[in-house]
C-alpha cells in the first residue's frame, strides 16, 4: 500500500467518482497491488523470509508503500 | 581524449538513440551498452535513457533496476563514475538507492508531454557544470509518473546539501519543492525528469537548451 503521507491520485480520483455517484459515506480510497505467489512444498519460516525478502526488496519500494505477507496452505488455486 | 558514453538499452527503452545523438553532438563518443551486460566496455560514463522499461510493470523503473548490468551501473557510480537517469533513468537511479527519494503517479493523474522551463541549481555536478547557476531551461517533459516524493527528512537533507539541480518554474506534476532533477552528495550521478536530449537540435526539437548537459559530460568549457 502507498504509505499514508504519500500523495495517492488514483484512490482520490476513485473516490471522487463514489462521491460523484453520492456515495457520500466514503471519506477516502487509497490503491495498492496484490501479489500472489505460489510456492513448491509447504510453508516454512526459511521460505517466508525468503518472501519477506523479495516483498522488502522487489515487490515494494520502502520510500512510498509498506507491505503485509499472508500465507495460506490451500491447494494450489 | 573523448569522452566515451555509454547508453544503456533495455527492453521497452525508448530514447536511447536521441541519447546517443545528443551525446555525439556534444562532443563524446555514444557507447550502445545492453541490459544483460556485465560490464561496461571500459566507458567513462553512463546515461540511463528514458522510456517503459519492462512496461513500467511493478513500479516505473523496479524491474530494469534489478536488470544484471545494473551490479556494474551502482558499483562505478559508487567509485565516482557519472551517471545521468533520464525520466525512466530517473526512476532507475532511485530504485536502485543512488538517488534518495520516489518517482510517483503525476499529481493530476495526466501523461503530460510538453516543453516546460526549469531553472539550474546546482552546476557543481558532472551533467550541469557547463551552466551558470540560474540559467533557464526550456526541456521537454514527457512522463506520467513524474512526480518526485522524499520524505520530509530526505527532503530537508536534500536543500541543505545543495543537491536539488534544478526545478520547474511552474510544477506541471505536483513534484515536492518542484523538483525536477537532483544529485547525488558527490555530484557524479543525476536523475532528471526532462529531457535534455530531446533539446540537441533547432529543426526537431523545443530548442537547443539541452545540450549543456552533453557539453558537461564531454569536458566543453565556455
Amino acid at each position: 500500500m502507498p504509505k499514508p503521507e504519500i500523495l495517492d491520485p488514483q484512490g482520490r480520483a476513485i473516490q471522487g467518482v463514489f462521491n460523484r455517484d453520492g456515495h457520500e459515506l466514503v471519506l477516502g480510497v487509497r490503491q495498492g497491488k496484490r501479489f500472489e505467489i505460489s510456492v513448491n512444498g509447504p510453508i516454512t519460516d526459511e521460505l517466508l523470509d525468503e518472501i519477506e525478502e523479495l516483498a522488502a526488496n522487489v515487490l515494494s519500494n520502502p520510500i512510498i508503500e509498506t507491505y503485509a505477507i499472508y500465507a495460506d496452505e490451500g491447494d494450489g488455486e | 581524449m573523448t569522452t566515451r558514453v555509454g547508453v544503456i538499452t533495455f527492453p521497452g527503452t525508448l530514447d536511447d538513440r536521441d541519447a546517443a545523438t545528443a551525446i555525439a553532438l556534444g562532443g563524446g563518443e555514444a557507447v550502445p551498452l545492453w541490459h544483460k551486460d556485465k560490464d561496461l566496455n571500459g566507458v567513462d560514463a553512463i546515461v540511463l535513457p528514458g522510456g517503459f522499461s519492462y512496461g513500467d510493470y511493478l513500479r516505473a523503473g523496479a524491474l530494469a533496476s534489478v536488470s544484471p548490468i545494473m551490479d556494474a551501473v551502482v558499483d562505478s557510480a559508487k567509485e565516482g563514475m557519472p551517471v545521468l537517469g533520464i525520466c525512466n533513468g530517473f526512476q532507475m537511479l532511485c530504485e536502485t538507492g543512488l538517488l534518495p527519494g520516489a518517482l510517483t503517479r503525476n499529481e493530476n493523474l495526466n501523461f503530460i508531454c510538453r516543453p516546460e522551463l526549469i531553472t539550474i541549481t546546482n552546476t557543481k555536478t558532472s551533467w550541469t557544470n557547463f551552466f551558470q547557476p540560474n540559467t533557464e531551461l526550456l526541456i521537454p517533459i514527457k512522463n506520467g509518473e513524474g512526480c518526485y516524493q522524499i520524505s520530509d527528512e530526505g527532503l530537508k537533507n536534500l536543500e541543505a546539501k545543495g543537491l536539488v539541480v534544478a526545478r520547474y518554474n511552474n510544477n506541471p506534476n505536483g513534484s515536492k519543492n518542484d523538483i525536477a532533477a537532483i544529485c547525488n552528495e558527490a555530484g557524479n550521478v543525476v536523475g532528471i525528469m526532462p529531457h535534455p536530449e530531446h533539446a540537441v537540435d533547432g529543426l526537431v526539437g523545443a530548442g537547443v537548451d539541452g545540450l549543456g548537459f552533453f557539453w558537461s559530460i564531454a569536458g566543453v568549457t565556455v
